[in-house]
């Protein structure tokens, strides 16, 4: 008799989804599909509503992320005011807003390393459900536990004194920022009292990849070998080949590292890029026109982005990229669990970046707007933390928005953690008699390791309720298993 | 004729002129009256309810009630304050009040009395009703999903004429504040902005201008609705 497996809802991702994973009467593997029960009605609210509300309105997609959103749309705007197509900002426009960027990639990459990762990587993944959690770090490793929040705050403190306010502010305005850094927030985050002061960070983001390192070195079989397949990466890169995470060029390299995607013109990328709807799922699959549906699928977040960036314009966080180029013999890293590693040397990067705009008069002073000729439809693009965020608007001629179309992260990662869900589920279920929760675990792991953000993030921390079930192949139920 | 009376407010002996509204009384002693359709400037009308409050033991709008002598006035009692709350509430779900995406959001009045009153939820249910943004004027947006029908507009903003730049159209539930089609072409961006400023909630917004305030600088950012008034140092005269 066949069976179909559904694990629901998935803990420690950002949201909700479910993954169903098909059994035939051998107990071999049919069919494993990540379903994605949200539903967004962005695109949709966003209808009718002035332009330069966008950035505001649409940030409300996430909890965790909103920052990326709220800059995607203001990047959308600048170019229907006439800003310029990304890079025509004033520098103090720039340098805000980028500021903003890095204290929210730092600040969502450090509750993923910490929070929802660790766990997995320090406790194994079939240790004990209740004491694989932030709880159980925090009473294994204080030292680590308060680190993570720490850091965490840091980066929330950094997106507070850019955009007025931790979560959902309204910093960036079309063409530009609406406020600079006062010298009392300078000096703050700088300096660091009460909280740590930004050496401590770049620190603290080092001796994460260290205890990375360390951790790798002991357990290559779950870093290096628990999931692999050829996968294309995708990213926004500078012109020069550098990581850059909050504008350039849209670039993406195939599972062996050549070019299938030559720095273009991110205005253009609906030339370029194509997506798919398919009946199972809200969340649709996106894929390179060229290459088309079957094999044009391509990965975004950190991972990719090691994989894109020629290199980094940090030092600290280049002597890393060298090292994980190195171990990958200069060819991209079709490991996705390699995804922790590139997320920790982009924190380090960003705690080095942070410094580096802390420390530079033009987030003091200077002009805060600039505008031209208005046009009608704008394009924004930036690398979220969990990857490539796509804004697209048109409005009318009184100011109102007609169309917008968003390809978030996740869905980017639509393919890729399909195939990453069939795989585990292969190697660690195939042929079992029974179903238990360190398999059930193995499959969340491999998710997790995208990060993906399902739909909002309420349920971020701890275990919540989970739910198997098993089902015939007409549907009857043949086994259930909460949590 | 004009002349100095004594009112008590709350067991507080108050000095006032004789041609003033309760409100402006309460204002000048330092004393906070809430309301929405009171301007300073501006021939008040007594629409919202809000600035409800006790004379001589009888429920009277404090915005059109001039202070007599010796009249005795309640305002911070419980049973005022749960009914102005409750004028809030009904304002927050007749119309579609979307404060997280709202530029008017810290500027805005209707909210700032959420705030002072406490208001985590309204308790009576939305109604969502089903309005139109009408953007077609070119200096100005007027959102009719905020508008709470207070008229500040119809009678703050007029031409040189005295005519309203904006006008009550339909009626019953279907009344709504719109631009005068002929005087609203002369709208200058002056009188656009002191529009925008007059509005208490974000129905009128000048274009392009929004979020232009960051959040921290923003009117009711730091204190809340009225402290400005309860904070005023009275001089015994
Ligand atoms: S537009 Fe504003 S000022 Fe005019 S009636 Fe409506 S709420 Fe009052």
């Amino acid at each position: 008799m066949g069976q179909k497996i559904t694990i629901d809802p998935v803990t420690r991702v950002e949201g909700h989804g479910k993954v169903t994973i098909h059994l035939d009467n051998d107990g071999n593997i049919e069919q494993t599909r990540l379903h994605i029960v949200e539903f967004r009605g962005f695109e949709r609210f966003v209808q009718g509503r002035p332009y330069w509300e966008a950035p505001v309105l649409v940030q409300r997609l996430c909890g965790i992320c909103p920052v990326s959103h709220h800059l995607a749309a203001a990047k959308a705007m600048d170019v229907i005011v006439g800003a310029g197509t990304g890079d025509g900002l004033t520098p103090t426009g720039e340098k805000m807003r980028r500021l903003m960027h890095y204290g929210q990639v730092f600040q969502s990459h450090t509750l993923h390393f910490f929070h929802l990762a660790s766990p997995d990587l320090l406790f194994g993944i079939d240790s004990d459900p209740l004491k694989r959690n932030i709880i159980g770090i925090a009473m294994e490793n204080r030292e680590l536990a308060v680190q993570a929040v720490m850091m965490r705050k840091y980066g929330q403190e950094v997106i507070k004194a850019t955009a007025g306010k931790k979560i959902h502010g309204t910093g960036a305005i079309p063409g530009g920022i609406n406020k600079h850094l006062s010298e009392e927030e300078r000096d703050y985050l700088l300096n660091g009292e009460p909280m740590v002061n930004i050496d401590q960070i770049i620190s603290w983001s080092q001796g994460a990849l260290d205890f990375f390192h360390d951790y790798h070195q002991k357990n290559k079989e779950i870093i290096d070998r628990f999931i692999e397949f050829p996968s294309s990466y995708l990213s926004l890169v500078r012109k020069d080949g550098a990581l850059d995470i909050y504008h350039g060029v849209l670039r993406a390299v195939d599972s062996k590292g050549k070019k299938i995607l030559h720095d273009i013109d991110y205005h253009e990328y609906y030339r370029y890029i194509d997506e798919e709807v398919r009946s199972w799922s809200y969340m649709k699959f996106p894929y390179l026109k060229e290459y088309g549906r079957e094999t044009g699928w391509y990965t975004v977040g950190p991972l990719a982005r090691m994989n894109t960036a020629d290199f980094i314009d940090t030092p600290l966080a280049q002597k890393e990229l060298e090292i994980f180029k190195a171990y990958n013999n200069g060819k991209p890293s079709n490991k996705p669990m390699h995804m922790h590693w590139s997320r920790l040397i982009e924190i380090l990067h960003c705690a080095e970046k942070m410094k580096e705009l802390l420390n530079d008069p033009d987030v003091l002073e200077g002009e805060l707007v600039v505008k031209g000729n208005k046009t009608d439809e704008g394009v924004g693009l930036v690398e979220a933390p969990r990857g490539t965020l796509f804004h697209h608007y048109k409005i009318n001629e009184d100011d109102q928005i007609v169309m917008a179309n968003l390809i978030v992260s996740t869905t980017n990662n639509n393919q890729p953690m399909n195939e990453a869900v069939n795989q585990v589920a292969n190697k660690v279920m195939k042929g079992q008699p029974k179903i238990t929760e360190g398999m059930m675990n193995a499959v969340e792991v491999a998710i997790r390791a995208y990060d993906p953000c399902l739909s909002c993030a309420t349920h971020a921390l701890g275990q919540m309720p989970l739910e198997i079930t098993v089902l015939d192949s007409q549907n009857n139920i043949i086994d259930s298993k909460h949590s | 004729m004009n002349k100095v009376v004594k009112i008590d407010i709350d067991g507080l002996e108050c000095i006032a002129n004789s041609d003033q509204y309760i409100i402006e009384a309460a204002r000048e002693n330092g004393i906070y009256i809430p309301t929405l359709c009171n301007y300073p400037g501006v021939k008040p009308k007594g629409g919202c309810r809000i600035c409800t409050v006790r004379v001589n033991g009888k429920q009277m709008t404090a915005c059109t009630t001039p202070v007599s002598d010796g009249m005795r006035i309640e305002n911070n009692t419980e049973e005022l304050i749960n009914l102005r709350k409750s004028i809030v509430e009904l304002l927050l779900v007749e119309g579609n009040h979307f404060c997280p995406s709202c530029e008017k959001s810290g500027n805005c009045e209707l909210q700032a009395l959420a705030y002072r009153f406490g208001i985590m939820a309204p308790r009576f249910p939305y109604l969502f009703p089903v309005r139109k943004v009408d953007a077609s004027h070119p200096k100005i947006i007027k959102d009719q999903n905020r508008c709470i029908l207070c008229k500040r507009c119809i009678r703050a903003i007029t031409d040189e004429k005295g005519r309203s730049v904006f006008a009550y159209r339909r009626r019953s539930s279907r009344v709504e504040v719109v631009v005068d089609s002929k005087l609203g072409k002369q709208l200058t961006d002056e009188l656009a902005q002191k529009a925008m400023d007059v509005c208490p909630v974000g129905s009128i917004l000048v274009k392009e201008k929004g979020f232009i305030t960051p959040i921290g600088e923003r009117k009711y950012d730091k204190n809340p609705i009225g402290s400005d008034i309860e904070n005023i140092t009275i001089t015994k005269r």
